[in-house]
């Protein structure tokens, strides 16, 4: 029975009962369906909970704290955004802390991106062994940071420390490494290429999905090694590049543990990363406000970035069409 | 020639004296002085802890202790209370390795295998939060667990686990849980399986690396962790291995070989784990890198 041929009244109880229908089958689901949305939300609660009370509410929590004086007793003070301006024009350590902390990121994130490309690159040849060397590489990574600054402040030590001891036998003079204001964020960028090995693996795992095909087709056009690398993997090789940039980035903006156990933020505070400012401010000093406003700084600083590395990425960053 | 180098085919193993082999060798060369290059901090901390002080402070120094001094293990670990320490440590890492695992499997299986309003954009909030720097929560954090009366006890340390913050978990799981075949669902419900009973007689079961690999990672994040307990913990008898090593450096500086033998006992374990599960740590690692 089709509509033009049915008389008015027809349609019209028709219709609204086929809609009551499908309306009614939305508002009282079946009990199946009832049942899957019920659990869903209870196995989801802990999760949801989680970051409204530790996530969402903290973050909101801290930029009210950001504007008062709070000193985490006694009463907070509104203050506006006070805080900010003190940072930005009456506390030449903030200037000092992200100096340090650009400079750091600036040179560990190249390089330590650069050295774990490398180790990758090796890993992905056949040679015997190859299973020893990813272990090997990786192990660093593993250490429990505390650790590694304990073993690398002892290294570093200028009268005893391995270091030293190896430019003492070639006759090259002692060098004052995390003991020096110039050398400082040099010997922690060092320290930071010990720990490569996730980026390594993450790389390595870019590296063999490059189809094999298009280094074929180059070996038959006669390329040589280094236009495959930059014509071929790199390229190909961007958006893993991309994800590592970001994890790096991130990463080396919050560095803390190594100036908090190694240097105390010294010499001359030639290693008082942003972080640790911050924990300072907010742990030692108990200024709660104005701590809270330097995260705030942080954290804009490092969404700046994201967004600019994000906007960039279209430009330099190559995706492989439908291969997702 | 160089064209020999990306070559997949077997054949060309068996060439001799091409670039391509050649360059092998140069990077099989390369990986032997780079593996010792990675090793050689590790094998400083072992040669410190077991030498005496007198031999220590040689310069130039000596790499093999003489006589091993293993008596330095001894002395540190009663030098700092270590094993209280260590119980400590176990009293935050075992309740943080089963909140994370029943939080992070259960938002898991609701965002991977169920349907429900709001669901993907709810998980795309969550995953935001990966990019949120820590020390902007982590004050007023710490002054709202202060505010409960729970600074210098463990709750801060491990009910965040509880409650699914480590929404890498999550993630983790909801890939794995995403790959297993929907029909195996959609079977038991047809035969009358309540939803936590496919939960938890299908999915967990057949999810077992997965949740092995959380259980280490989200373990090993609570052994290696350092700043939470430093913020948290006060009171020297509730220090965790990693803080009570972080006190150790201030107080015991001069002590090297006490403090590398410290260091030494709390890397042993981590490379204990490591050593079992490096499959399972790998393959997570790529799962990041690669879908993420």
């Amino acid at each position: 029975m089709t509509n033009s041929s049915s008389p008015d009244g027809v349609m019209l109880t028709e219709r609204p009962s086929g809609r009551s229908v499908t309306t009614g089958a939305r508002a009282r689901m079946s009990p199946r369906r009832r049942s899957e949305i019920t659990w869903a939300l209870i196995f989801a609660t802990p999760a949801i909970l989680g970051f409204v009370l530790l996530k969402a509410m903290p973050i909101l929590f801290s930029l009210y704290i950001s504007m008062t004086d709070w000193s985490a007793v006694g009463d907070a003070h509104w203050v506006g955004l006070d805080n900010f301006e003190k940072m930005l024009f009456a506390d030449p350590l903030f200037w000092r802390s992200l100096q340090v902390t650009a400079y750091y990121t600036l040179v560990s994130v190249p390089v330590s991106m650069a050295f774990a490309f490398f180790l990758a690159t090796l890993l992905n040849q056949r040679i015997p062994g190859l299973g020893i060397f990813r272990t090997i590489f990786y192990i660093p990574s593993i250490v429990p940071i505390i650790a590694s600054t304990v073993i690398w402040l002892w290294m570093f030590n200028p009268d005893f420390g391995l270091f030293n001891s190896v430019l003492g036998a070639v006759g090259i003079p002692k060098l004052q490494y995390i003991f020096s204001e110039d050398q400082v964020v040099p010997s922690l960028v060092f320290m930071s290429i010990w720990g490569v090995g996730p980026m390594m693996i993450i790389f390595l795992a870019g590296l063999q999905e490059v189809p094999k095909e298009l280094y074929e087709a180059a070996d038959i056009d006669g390329s040589n090694a280094w236009h495959k690398l930059v014509h071929i993997t790199l390229p190909m090789m961007t958006p893993t590049i991309l994800f590592n940039l970001m994890i790096s980035m991130v990463a080396a903006f919050q560095t803390f543990v190594q100036p908090f156990i190694m240097t105390n933020g010294g010499p001359n505070n030639g290693s008082l990363f942003f972080v640790f400012w911050i924990y300072r401010k907010a742990f030692q000093d108990s200024q709660m406000g104005y701590a809270s406003a330097l995260a705030w700084a942080l954290f804009i600083i490092i969404s700046v970035l994201s967004y600019l590395i994000f906007r960039t990425s279209n430009k330099w960053v190559f995706y492989r069409g439908g291969d997702d | 020639m160089s064209a020999m180098e990306n070559d997949t085919s077997i054949g060309d193993s068996l060439v001799r004296n091409t670039p391509g082999v050649n360059k092998r060798r140069l990077a099989f060369l390369l990986c032997v002085l780079l593996s010792i290059a990675m090793i050689l901090p590790l094998a400083w901390l072992a040669r410190s802890s077991l030498m005496e002080m007198g031999q220590i402070f040689i310069f130039p120094p000596e790499w093999i202790p003489n006589p091993f001094a293993w008596h330095n293990y001894p002395d540190a670990l009663t030098t700092i209370p270590f094993f209280l320490y260590l119980w400590n440590s176990a009293l935050v890492v075992v309740p943080t390795i089963v909140g994370t695992l029943f939080s992070s499997s259960l938002a898991a299986y609701a965002f991977a295998r169920l349907n429900w309003p709001f669901r993907d954009q709810i998980f795309a909030v969550l995953m935001a939060t990966l990019m949120l720097p820590y020390v902007i929560t982590l004050i007023p954090t710490f002054l709202i667990w202060s505010g409960l009366g729970f600074v210098d006890t463990y709750v801060p340390l491990i009910v965040p686990h509880w409650l699914g913050t480590n929404v890498f978990y999550i993630f983790l799981l909801r890939q794995f849980f995403k790959a297993l075949p929907k029909e195996l669902d959609e079977a038991a419900i047809i035969d009358g399986a309540h939803i936590v009973q496919v939960f938890w007689y299908i999915v967990l079961p057949l999810s077992r690396p997965a949740l092995l690999v959380v259980a280490i990672l989200s373990g090993l994040g609570a052994w290696n962790d350092f700043v939470d307990p430093l913020v948290y913990i006060n009171s020297s008898e509730k220090y965790t291995v990693a803080l009570g090593l972080s006190q150790f450096v201030g107080l015991y500086t001069s002590q090297w070989s006490l403090l590398m033998a410290a260091a030494t006992v709390v890397i042993i374990p981590v490379i204990i784990v490591f050593f079992f599960t490096q499959r399972y740590f790998m393959t997570s690692i790529t799962m990041t890198g690669l879908k993420g």
